[in-house]
């Protein structure tokens, strides 16, 4: 069964007169455990896609399933409660609250949650120590490096051990060592079998993922998947890994031409 | 998210912006100490005036010379300029009434104490033995005006402790001779101290028989007649019995104005409440201005944590969740504002008792509970509307804030 199944999602945003198909008839499934990476340039509606699976935002038409129960119809409160157990998110900009120490913002999800203090800090020691972050415990994020405050971020998005983890250019704000120290991070979560999501538009990032969806004016240009699947049918099948889709890219937008799009 | 978590968030959120929390409280504080000190001085006006006329001695009825102005106007009373004296003997008929217990003239003036080799100015009263018993005073050395014909009394004084000690220093007073204006009278005692009664410092009084006073000063009036009654019960009645025994010795005519203490007391009383509640009044507009910059405050705290609430919508919470977070930390800065401002309060009106310390500025207990009732109710009431804007906030704008 799928993770996520996403079918005829529409999101329109209203801007004056003209509307935005922020989203346009998008269908995508994901499978748990997957690791996947939504490119595309600024404005094709990755960040949309993404805030929609973490709930943060409703579709106007279609539906999203997650883990086989439609989540499009449920009440704010339920939904919060899905995001609580269900998602974790890493942003670009770390989104630490600055009065509170790298423990108590790794804390917030359960404490949000209702869990008790002495369970809360019992999970948050395991955690900053799985995350290297022990020695940093008491420090508030303005002590910490970017890349210190990547990782505590990262370790409050999986406090609460949720079946899919959503970043939004997780490096966006780092150089390239410490990103590519968080990014092997996330790897390593996704292989213990978190279902990883990034949103980035460096293609050296999402080449790493194991399947890439291209956006572009708010559709799926291409999915690196389905791209398999259909060489799997047709020619025999290349060693693709990442680099593979990453090649077809650029090219795959060009057959099929601007279907909706702006006015 | 539970209670004490809550209160530890709204907690951690108001300590982390110092300055603006700090204000906040401080406008509360304010309201709130105002409204305090001032009806301690409201309240401590009406304490004093009170203990006053508690001090004049109990079940006390007095009689002035004169009409009492609320009696309207005749063509007698045109014609009948000055009043009848109010004389000794007037007041001699008033101790026959059976309701009453005591009654003493009082006549009083001012004229220069010599003795000792020392000379000062002093009030003079003309009364009779009785005066010390409605008084309730207490003597401090010797005896005070002895029983006589308050037409013929000794020629004996009786001094305030304030004179005794600026004449005679710490050398008794008793059996020494003083000169009173033209007259040599004999101490017979000293008073003990009471301090201020009625404006007139006791203190600073030299007592003598009525009849020496009424020469000394060359007139047949008395300046009051104090009664004590018999009972609590009986007061009105020996008012009104006064007033018709005076009024048959002067020719049927009510020239003279009798008053109770209780009358007296209660006009007081209800006026300075009055007072007291009208400056609580004004005093609580300060609170609802506090009231509507908490609210401010935490409109400011809406808008410059937008993200961190889109922050925490992401992270599972629901919007009943952020808007106890931001109530809470409203009702916060009421609760220590409210109470900083009471121990504001409670300081100023020590203060005003250490520089004016005759003068009882105690907040009464009604302006308390009022001040603090209404810091909380408005800092909640204020709370409302910035905390459900906060619950409202769509998580995606509020998240971009950033």
């Amino acid at each position: 069964m799928d993770l996520i199944r996403l079918t005829g999602i529409e999101r329109v945003f209203h801007l004056g007169d003209s509307t935005v198909h922020a989203l346009n008839r998008l269908d995508v499934s994901i499978e748990a455990g997957e690791y996947v990476a939504i490119m595309g340039p600024s404005g094709s509606g990755k960040s949309t896609l993404l805030n929609l699976l973490g709930l943060l935002d409703r579709p106007d038409a279609g539906s999203y399933h997650l883990e086989g129960r439609d989540v499009t119809t449920l009440s704010p409160d339920e939904q919060a409660a899905v995001r609580s157990r269900r998602i974790g998110f890493v942003f670009q900009s770390f989104h630490l609250v600055p009065r509170l120490t790298a423990a108590e913002n790794v804390a917030l999800p359960m404490m949000l949650a209702g869990i008790p203090a002495a369970e809360r800090a019992q999970r948050v020691a395991q955690a900053l120590k799985d995350f290297g972050l022990d020695q940093r415990a008491d420090h508030r994020p303005d002590q910490l490096s970017g890349g210190q405050r990547q990782r505590v971020a990262i370790a409050r998005a999986t406090i609460m051990q949720p079946a899919v983890l959503l970043a939004d250019e997780p490096t966006g704000n780092l150089d390239r060592a410490t990103g590519d120290d968080v990014i092997h991070l996330l790897e390593a979560l996704n292989q213990r079998g978190m279902t990883l999501i990034i949103v980035t538009h460096d293609q050296k990032i999402g080449s790493r993922a194991n399947r890439q969806l291209m956006m572009e004016d708010g559709e799926l240009r291409h999915d690196s998947a389905a791209v398999h699947l259909r060489s799997m049918d047709a020619n025999p099948p290349g060693p693709l890994s990442g680099k593979g889709g990453d090649e077809v890219s650029p090219a795959a937008p060009a057959p099929d031409t601007p279907a909706a799009g702006g006015a | 998210m539970r209670t004490a978590d809550v209160l530890r968030f709204a907690r951690d959120a108001a300590t982390g912006y110092p300055l603006r929390t700090s204000l906040s409280v401080l406008a509360m504080a304010i309201g709130v100490a105002a409204v305090v000190v001032l009806t301690a001085l409201g309240d401590g006006a009406r304490r004093y005036v009170v203990e006053q006329f508690s001090a004049l001695g109990s079940n006390l009825v007095i009689v002035l010379p004169g009409r009492s102005a609320t009696g309207g106007f005749s063509p007698a009373n045109a014609v009948t300029t000055t009043p009848r004296d109010l004389t000794v003997d007037d007041a001699f008929a008033l101790t026959r009434l059976p309701s009453v217990r005591r009654v003493a003239p009082l006549t009083a003036g001012t004229s220069e104490i010599n003795a000792n080799g020392r000379l000062r100015e002093t009030i003079v009263a003309g009364t009779s033995s009785t005066y010390l018993e409605i008084r309730s005073f207490k003597m401090a050395q010797g005896m005070f005006l002895p029983e006589a014909d308050w037409n013929r009394g000794a020629p004996v004084a009786v001094i305030g402790s304030k004179i005794k000690e600026e004449i005679f220093g710490a050398a008794p007073a008793v059996g020494e001779l003083i000169r009173l204006g033209d007259r040599r009278l004999r101490i017979i005692g000293v008073l003990k101290s009471v301090g201020q009664g009625l404006g007139m410092n006791t203190d600073e009084v030299v007592f003598v028989p009525v009849n020496i006073a009424q020469s000394m000063f060359n007139s047949n009036t008395l300046f009051r007649v104090l009664i004590e009654a018999r009972s609590r019960d009986q007061i009105e009645g020996v008012k009104l019995e006064v007033a018709a025994v005076l009024k048959a010795r002067h020719g049927n005519e009510e020239d003279i104005t009798v008053i109770t203490q209780d009358a007296v007391l209660a006009t007081f009383d209800k006026l300075l409440r009055a007072l007291t509640a009208a400056v609580a009044g004004i005093a609580a507009i300060s609170l609802a201005v506090a009231g509507i910059l908490v609210m401010n405050v935490m409109l400011v705290a809406v808008t410059q944590r937008t993200a961190e609430i889109g922050l925490l919508m992401a992270l599972g919470a629901r919007g009943a969740t952020i808007r106890d977070a931001f109530m809470a930390e409203a009702a916060m800065l009421s609760i220590v504002g409210a109470l900083t401002g009471y121990g504001l309060g409670l300081f100023g009106a020590f203060v005003l008792r250490q520089m004016y310390p005759v003068f009882p500025a105690y907040p009464p207990n009604w302006a308390v509970i009022a001040a603090l009732g209404t810091a909380l109710t408005t800092g909640l009431l204020f709370g409302i509307m910035p905390a459900r804007r906060a619950a409202r906030l769509d998580p995606v704008q509020a998240l971009m804030k950033h």
